[in-house]
């Protein structure tokens, strides 16, 4: 092979190198020095762990990891909520198809607009309540929005809504792809709808429900920040009711010009989501398996 | 019709509704006029008006923010789409060192949050003037779009038949030729999925909108709006009409292309 051809393939991906080194490559090198340095404008002196201290050291840095933490309870009402869909969208009975489209529109509409859509709905003088007090449910009229012992609560069904589509979907992929036979058998002996589920069909989805609450979990540390901006008014309010780690570093950077500080509470979002690359790639190697 | 299907067809009614009852909920409220509302926050509209969505159109930029979201959507998706290509087809189909690693860290990206990229992005265009960009914001949707991208058309273009190339390199043709001439028109329900799913991504952000394009003129549609409802807080029928203008665009693009948006977003599910 001459020099030439040999140069043809590094052609080809240069664009890829360049971008990637500017958009991921440049920042992750970047938070790091940061984190260790007070930075005003474009630089600074380097102040060793001041930075971490001080985030760790503050209140609402903890307030909004609690929040993170707690929205992970999400998850299991999301895996819930996907299985009982997808498994009755497998059973194909009539209309199946259009269903499958409908349940789907929660993961097509943009979380901005949905958010807000769900803050009217939630008022207090919305029609939620209104329908609860219809019910005579008034204990149960609560300040959705308002209230912040109830505000995260609201925060964590949007997310439950939206995200179990993505779910559905998921799951009925692989439910389309199991060996029919073995469930044509199983009714052959007389197994019953429930039988069938709990014995054959759960146990093959073992692989697709781990990659999706390990998706999940990902999400809902790093990627909520749109959720609770439109929701808590753009300050996880009421009061730090709603305050996730995007919101602190989008505060530190934007409205406190403190790049420093919302460096080193980037390299540790950046560190949680690293430690969580392995198992989501173990887990989509193990439903690609299943799938195979 | 057994009844054992009747409660399949309740659970998943049920479960439709509740899927719909933003949409609807946002439809119908859009169309009622603010005494209708006041009253009466869950019945369909009985004299149903337009004037809410001619304010939104008329009062406020939403046209403008949209055309702003349109032209980042462009942008981005354009330049994704050609840098991941030319990757795609080189990391497929040729042989280099380092090629392996380059996917598995390119992989690997798809899974580092947004967030985590943003404080140096943001003091770098500071100081070199590209905040408030189309060209520094679409540099950056392009770079946080493009490794799902190489990773699905990797995928896509390995299972192109070999013979395909052996034959097209014997009439002569070039690397360049058989990726716009074969690898590309044989991958079209890919590249479909790649707009559809990279649009949505770009079209629905918020975080990157609100950061870099911190301009009035700049604005994207989701900036926009986190804007919008604040202002017009009371006013629950106006709001409502701008949601529906600017939920219609991507509801159209589901309901024409819909096998696309399943696919591809259960492929990008990592994002």
């Amino acid at each position: 092979m001459n020099n030439r051809s040999r140069l043809v393939p590094y052609l080809y991906v240069a664009p890829l190198v360049l971008l990637l080194a500017f958009v991921f490559g440049y920042p992750l090198v970047r938070i790091f020095e940061f984190s260790f340095k007070m930075v005003r404008g474009i630089n600074g002196p380097w102040i060793g762990l001041r930075n971490y201290e001080l985030v760790l050291t503050q209140d609402v840095f903890w307030e909004s990891v609690l929040h993170n933490v707690q929205l992970l309870l999400a998850i299991p009402a999301m895996v819930v909520i996907s299985l009982l869909v997808s498994v009755l969208l497998y059973d194909r009975i009539a209309g199946w198809k259009l269903y499958r489209i409908i349940v789907f529109v929660p993961f097509v509409l943009a979380i901005p607009i949905i958010a807000v859509v769900m803050k009217r709905i939630f008022q207090f003088n919305g029609p939620v309540n209104e329908i609860l007090r219809w019910l005579s449910l008034d204990f149960l009229a609560l300040d959705w929005i308002g209230s912040s012992d109830v505000a995260l609560w609201t925060v964590m069904i949007l997310i439950i809504w939206r995200e179990s589509a993505l779910g559905i979907i998921l799951f009925l992929a692989r439910l389309l792809s199991l060996d029919e036979a073995l469930i044509e058998a199983a009714k052959l002996e007389g197994a019953n709808w429930w039988q069938r589920v709990r014995y054959i069909i759960l146990p093959q989805m073992r692989g697709v429900i781990e990659f999706y609450s390990v998706v999940s979990v990902i999400t809902i540390l790093a990627a909520v920040f749109a959720y609770v901006f439109i929701m808590g008014g753009g300050r996880g309010g009421p009061g730090t009711s709603t305050m996730v780690v995007e919101l602190y570093i989008f505060n530190a950077l934007i409205r406190t010009s403190l790049p420093g500080i919302a460096s080193a509470a980037s390299v540790m979002l950046f560190l949680v989501s690293v430690a969580l690359i392995f198992p989501l790639f173990r887990a989509r190697r193990r439903a690609n398996a299943d799938e195979a | 019709m057994k009844a054992g299907d009747a409660v399949k067809h309740g659970v998943l009614l049920f479960a439709s509704f509740l899927a719909l009852v933003p949409t609807l909920f946002m439809i119908s409220t859009a169309l009622k006029s603010d005494e209708q509302y006041a009253v009466d926050k869950l019945g369909l509209p009985t004299m149903p008006v337009l004037d809410h969505f001619r304010e939104v159109l008329v009062e406020s930029p939403f046209l403008s923010w949209m055309l702003n979201s349109f032209i980042l959507v462009a942008g981005a998706v354009v330049l994704s789409i050609v840098v991941s290509c030319l990757a795609a087809y080189a990391i497929a189909r040729m042989e280099f060192k380092g090629r392996d690693s380059l996917l598995a860290i390119t992989a690997s990206l798809m899974a580092v949050p947004p967030i985590v990229m943003i404080v140096p992005l943001f003091v770098l265009y500071s100081r070199i003037g590209l905040i408030s960009t189309y060209q520094g914001a679409i540099l950056i949707y392009a770079g946080l779009i493009t490794p799902f991208s190489v990773y699905l058309l990797t995928t896509f273009f390995r299972t192109v038949p070999r013979e395909l190339f052996e034959s097209a390199r014997m009439d002569g043709a070039g690397d360049f030729t058989i990726l716009t001439r074969i690898v590309l028109p044989l991958s079209a329900p890919a590249l479909v999925t790649l707009l559809v799913v990279n649009s949505l991504y770009v079209w629905n952000d918020l975080l990157i909108a609100i950061i870099f394009l911190q301009d009035d003129a700049k604005r994207t549609l989701m900036a926009g709006i986190s804007i919008f409802q604040g202002r017009y807080n009371n006013q629950v029928p106006l709001t409502m009409a701008g949601m529906v203008i600017a939920s219609a665009p991507m509801l159209i693009l589901y309901i024409s292309f819909q096998k696309y948006f399943i696919r591809g977003l259960m492929a990008g599910a990592v994002k």
